[in-house]
């Protein structure tokens, strides 16, 4: 049986993900800061779909654990989903410097140390499949958030470089940039439905993307194209503009 | 703050809107001093979970535990009947009552009590609940059932939501051997063919009629009589289905992207669609076996569809009257709407059972659900149609209203006064349960 690790497991893409894994039969290690969130998930998979779920605590930023953390697995994983992530509201915090810290050190920091340990095992075992859950919000620096988006501009060339470091040793690599996602860290806002995805069809494109071996998965597919005029206009219009 | 309404989009509000994820972070909310209210998948039509502070149960949705023996299954609040059909149909489960529409919260199908098909034979879905969690506004949790706690329990279920925040129920599926049904559709040709014909499918499982409110004179109740019954694995005819009974065969997922204008509905295209219905089935009894989407739940296949009515919104009239009422009564309220050329391309028309609940809704009767989208007219027209409803001995169904007065429920509902009373007992302190509709009723101050 295929074991899936889903480092930050309590978020609602990482739920919806999870769903996904264990309808298809794989066993699930799900790993999160707070481990008595993940009890009442792990019981409803069970109750879905008899998965075998296994639950472990996990803090991004306590960094020196993270590769004894790895090495304790009892089963390690074939595919690992790195989806944990902290946003602030940026214009309340922009100025203080432990939420500057604790934004990078959750959103690039802990996962370049998680993830390289778990780059070294794969690499060694020539074979595996890394996911993480980069953003949007890394494509280009904006006045709204650019503390978190260059936390995420960070993370997404550092899975650029492991997929360059990975692919010719069978290990498969790919970066996830949801746009709006209507999750519990949006519950609150209005966003343009359309451009808006549930935490299914994120699932869905994480799923499917990894089945495929894609590398860089945009999960509603107009945002690859946003995004791709917002990188393109010049920084002299775009810095007068309000992002 | 956000934009957020139901499901008649009607009325719109601006609301602070938060979820949560586990007992603790709800009981943080509650410690917040003012009104609030729960709000599962948003599909019940009116104001009834609308607040200008919302709390969205829809992540608190994990199953908590299953017996395969009993059927007995534990779950959280927000949990879809969806969520449940999905996960249990192939195992060989089916819900013990279900509305027509598969997209609503465990929470939100006690709190409004809601009814099915087979109503004259199962009851409400709140007959079904052997046990559950509620939170009450001082952050303290009640595990009531019918014997434990047993008038927390009975203000809970059918109490629209104002007695406390359900966190959990447990509550017996129904073994099935396919995920079809057996079904038999019968022509009416008027009102006194179709209650006839009620009368004499008491022995079904199932039944319902859509009956079309545009037909006038001697046609007027003409009708689709829909019986059915859970088709045992010898039922099956078609390969497909004997192949894998509970994996149902489904049909096309439809969706409508917008608002449709406001003329698209006018009484043409409303009696273009109803003519269409009604002449698929032609005169006599037809037979059928029909995948369970098909027959409990044919408007869950368009997404979205109540943005057919545009942006002005909608409102499903529902009112029940009492058996001994019934020909005499719906004939005439029947012929009110005919006369306005209000009514809609949506009516459903069931005789319930018996039930005698504090708060919930299903008397012994006829009970007739139409559409009508929001304007002057229909809303004048609903003014003369509750005094008949409630000159008839019947009310309104809360889960669909969203402009009811306060002198209307307080006549309509025997209980109306003790229920009151129990909810401003039960919502001592800072935090009140209360809703929009609560407050336009007279339920809360």
């Amino acid at each position: 049986m295929k074991n899936v690790l889903i480092l930050g497991a309590t978020s609602d893409m990482a739920q919806a993900i999870a769903k996904k894994y264990a309808a298809a039969g794989w066993s699930l290690t799900l790993a999160a800061l707070e481990k008595e969130l993940l009890e009442p998930i792990a019981s409803d998979l069970a109750v879905r779909s008899g998965a075998e779920v296994q639950t472990l605590e996990f803090d991004a930023t306590d960094f020196s654990i993270h590769r004894k953390l790895y090495d304790s697995l009892p089963t390690k994983p074939d595919v690992v989903i790195a989806a944990f992530g902290y946003m602030s509201d940026q214009i309340e915090v922009r100025s203080n410097d432990e939420d500057i810290r604790r934004t990078i050190d959750i959103n690039f920091t802990g996962m370049a140390t998680m993830l390289s340990v778990v780059a070294d095992d794969f690499e060694n075992r020539g074979s595996g499949a890394i996911a993480a859950i980069s953003s949007v919000a890394g494509d280009r620096g904006r006045q709204s958030n650019y503390i978190y988006g260059s936390a995420k501009a960070g993370l997404t060339v550092f899975l650029a470089g492991l997929r360059n470091r990975l692919a010719k040793k069978g290990v498969h690599v790919m970066t996830v940039k949801p746009g709006f996602a209507r999750t519990k860290m949006t519950e609150n806002l209005e966003l343009p439905a359309a451009l808006t995805a549930s935490p299914e069809q994120i699932a869905d494109a994480v799923f499917q993307g990894l089945e495929k071996k894609r590398n860089v998965v945009y999960t509603l597919w107009m945002w690859r194209y946003i995004m791709l005029i917002i990188k393109h206009i010049p920084e002299f219009i775009f810095k007068k503009m309000k992002m | 703050m956000r934009k957020i309404a139901d499901w008649g989009n009607y009325p719109v509000i601006e609301a602070d809107v938060s979820g949560f994820d586990t007992t603790a972070q709800l009981q943080q909310k509650l410690e917040q001093p003012g009104d609030v209210i729960a709000f599962g998948n948003g599909r019940s039509y009116g104001d009834a979970s609308l607040q200008n502070k919302i709390l969205l149960t829809r992540r608190f949705n994990k199953f908590l535990s299953f017996n395969p023996s009993t059927g007995e299954l534990c779950c959280q609040a927000g949990v879809l009947l969806s969520e449940i059909l999905e996960v249990f149909v192939p195992k060989g489960w089916f819900l013990p009552v279900t509305p027509g529409t598969k997209l609503i919260t465990i929470g939100g199908a006690i709190a409004a009590d809601v009814h099915g098909k087979n109503h004259h034979v199962d009851g409400s879905f709140g007959q079904h609940i052997r046990s559950m969690d509620v939170m009450r506004n001082d952050g303290t949790v009640i595990t009531c059932s019918p014997s434990e706690h047993a008038e927390f329990f009975q203000v809970t279920v059918g109490g629209m939501g104002l007695s406390g925040i359900i966190l959990n129920a447990t509550f017996r599926l129904k073994k099935i051997e396919t995920a079809y049904i057996r079904e038999e559709s019968v022509r009416a040709e008027n009102l006194d063919e179709i209650m006839d014909g009620f009368e004499a499918s008491n022995d079904w499982t199932y039944s319902v009629a859509w009956i079309d409110c545009l037909a006038k004179g001697d046609a007027m109740g003409r009708s689709i009589l829909m019986r059915g019954e859970h088709a045992t694995a010898s039922d099956l005819v078609e390969q497909a289905h004997k192949d894998s009974p509970l994996i149902p065969k489904n049909g096309l997922q439809l969706g409508i992207p917008i608002n449709f204008p406001n003329f698209v509905l006018n009484p043409l295209s409303m009696k273009a669609f109803n003519f269409a219905y009604y002449n698929k089935t032609r005169p006599g009894t037809h037979k059928h076996i029909v995948d369970y989407n098909s027959f409990f739940y044919p408007l869950d296949a368009i997404n979205d569809w109540n943005r057919i009515y545009g942006k002005r919104g909608f409102t499903q009239y529902q009112f029940v009257i009492p058996k001994e009422a019934g020909r005499e009564g719906m004939r005439k309220i029947l012929k009110r709407i005919t006369e306005s050329g209000l009514g809609s391309f949506l009516a459903v028309l069931k005789l319930f059972g018996e039930q005698d609940s504090f708060m919930s809704f299903p008397i012994a009767g006829y009970t007739l659900a139409l559409d009508f989208p929001i304007s002057v007219k229909a809303m004048a027209l609903f003014k003369e149609l509750d005094a008949m409803v409630a000159d008839y001995g019947g009310r309104l169904y809360l889960a669909k209203d969203s402009r009811m007065d306060a002198a209307m429920f307080e006549r309509t509902y025997p209980n109306a006064d003790d229920f009151r009373q129990a909810i401003a007992m039960l919502n001592e302190g800072e935090t009140k349960f209360s809703s929009l509709q609560s407050k336009r009723i007279g339920i809360t101050s």
